[in-house]
């Protein structure tokens, strides 16, 4: 199974979660923070602390530990608050 | 909201972890209409976490799973309803769940939300490839994902045990494991505090996996700094004194791309909290909701079961899951409990707790881990508040509670609603004041209206 992340292809086993399979393909950050626009990753892994926020089908702010990655996904680094459309 | 009102269940249990599980099979069995609800697509929570077609390899108890699921088609299991809120009905003849997907009505609760890793920060804890401990293991578990290749494990605790050994067995080169407490007999052996024989097979198989793949294991040391540019690249480790100050010139620096790291455990408290259930500092010193003898909350309707009540593992979750489910079936459809059940679940409670206390006692978090911060060290991840700024907002601005500094300087005000660092500003905050953290202090950064993002449109409907 695959979808794609920020125009890359990434293999995913059924049932895994976007946050995974990143990892399993090598990714350790996909989001900048807010203020600092520090690189950040997966940390909690059970969808408690909101680091590992990313866009999945243009939606921002989705946390990659809790969304199961489905086949033809186009999944995108996130920055900041993810809505670079509006000022926050 | 996406679908229509569901007509009011009998009971209601919020988490498909062990105790609700438990909880809602006995309920449902003794004859009451039940709801189960859980955020996941599945059954087991966080304990037994696994993917669809998963044969149980690697999950202790997985027979208790297997049977407990057999009954589910005795229930209506919501999966993939997130909770946001709960409230009493107008009327008060039972209770309101607003999920994601629309209410759920029901005439009691079983609140078994669980619990997730406590975490004391530390300078570089927030560069990628830094996971708590049961971040680790959910990828693993959860997801056949191994967090990295040179892995360092640290905190305290008995979980730090099979965090390790999973990783060491699904092949990676585990670098250490940093016990920062060093409790009587630990030291010698972490089994002493192991207990109960199947806890004790447990145990050795774990150091047998540490002595076969040749796994330093250290206690009263641990993991004060990480380093790297865009992520991890190497932590300093260092010795501890007694309140888990750094023993100066102890420190050394370790090569490695992943840390997991966890400090015990904090219960999920917002659905007893939004619901004005009593609460008070648990062994292990975080917040813990009151359950009487029947798993009764103090608010009339509620029950509680596992980890909300107390941190105690798998075992003691499934035996309040059952008090819990009987109890609640006695009073929505009258089904009398056999006593002699009662009795042996009382007992086995008693035991389960008494063990859980004696674990706590044997790891208490010190309050020497401040010491290990400094100022840029950020204690709230999501509004990047650093240690410094919360500091001068208690010495400059004289906020003296944490329900103040987070209201100054923002720390919890962030996606996670403080419950990353709600312990540790909490901690703080104390701290400065030359005082231990309390239960107010800690239900003031845990109070959530909202227990789950939602959008305002929801929020406008419901």
């Amino acid at each position: 199974m695959r979808f794609s992340f920020d125009g890359k292809e990434i293999t995913a086993e059924p049932g895994q979660s976007v946050g995974a399979a990143l990892i399993a393909a090598g990714y350790r950050s996909w989001r900048t923070t807010r203020h600092g626009g520090a690189p950040r990753g997966v940390f909690c892994g059970i969808g408690v602390c909101f680091d590992c926020l990313v866009v999945v089908n243009g939606r921002p702010n989705e946390r990659a530990c809790l969304t199961e990655a489905r086949p033809g996904d186009d999944v995108r680094s996130q920055e900041g608050a993810g809505r670079g459309d509006l000022t926050c | 909201m996406t679908s229509p009102v569901e007509s009011a269940y009998d009971l209601a249990v919020l988490g498909a972890g062990p105790a609700g599980l438990a909880a809602a099979v006995t309920a449902a069995r003794a004859g009451a209409r039940v709801a189960l609800v859980d955020a996941g697509d599945r059954v087991g929570g966080q304990y037994w976490r696994h993917r669809e077609g998963d044969d149980g390899t690697g999950h202790h108890h997985w027979q208790t799973l297997v049977r407990l699921r057999g009954s589910l088609p005795q229930l209506d299991f919501l999966a993939r309803h997130a909770v946001w809120h709960v409230e009493r009905t107008g009327d008060g003849s039972g209770f309101t769940l607003h999920t994601d997907h629309g209410e759920v009505r029901a005439r009691t609760l079983v609140v078994a939300t669980g619990a997730y890793d406590r975490q004391l920060p530390f300078p570089g804890w927030t560069l990628p490839g830094v996971f708590t401990a049961g971040g680790a293991q959910a990828l693993l578990k959860g997801h056949g994902v191994r967090a990295g290749s040179r892995v360092v494990v640290g905190g305290t605790g008995p979980f730090l045990l099979p965090v390790a050994a999973g990783l060491a067995r699904a092949g990676a080169d585990v670098a250490g494991v940093f016990e920062a407490g060093s409790p009587a007999g630990f030291a010698r052996s972490p089994l002493a505090v192991l207990g109960s024989p199947a806890k004790l097979a447990e145990g050795v198989g774990y150091l047998k996996t540490f002595a076969q793949k040749r796994i330093p294991y250290r206690t009263r040391t641990a993991v004060v700094a990480a380093h790297g540019d865009e992520e991890v690249r190497s932590v300093t480790v260092a010795s501890l004194d007694r309140d888990w100050r750094i023993v100066a010139g102890s420190e050394r620096e370790i090569a490695c791309d992943t840390v997991a790291v966890g400090y015990g455990f904090t219960p999920q408290l917002e659905i007893p909290l939004q619901l004005g259930c009593e609460t008070r500092l648990g062994a292990d010193g975080s917040l813990i909701a009151v359950a009487d003898h029947q798993q009764r909350a103090t608010v009339p309707g509620v029950y509680l079961a596992g980890e909300v009540c107390g941190v105690g593992g798998a075992e003691l979750s499934l035996v309040e899951g059952e008090l819990a489910g009987l109890h609640a079936a006695l009073t929505t459809v009258g089904a009398e409990p056999d006593r002699g059940v009662v009795t042996r679940l009382l007992r086995r409670r008693e035991s389960a707790r008494a063990f859980a206390g004696a674990m706590h006692a044997a790891h208490p978090v010190r309050p020497g881990w401040l010491t290990w911060l400094d100022a840029p060290t950020l204690l709230c991840r999501c509004e990047e508040v650093s240690v410094g700024t919360v500091r001068d907002t208690i010495a400059d601005l004289g906020a003296t509670d944490a329900r103040t500094v987070k209201l100054l300087a923002r720390p919890g005000m962030g996606l996670c609603q403080g419950r990353v660092c709600g312990y540790a500003t909490a901690c703080l905050t104390a701290a400065e004041q030359g005082r231990a953290p309390t239960a107010a202090d800690l239900a003031g950064l845990a109070a959530r209206p909202i227990a789950q993002p939602v959008r305002l449109g929801d929020l406008a409907d419901g």
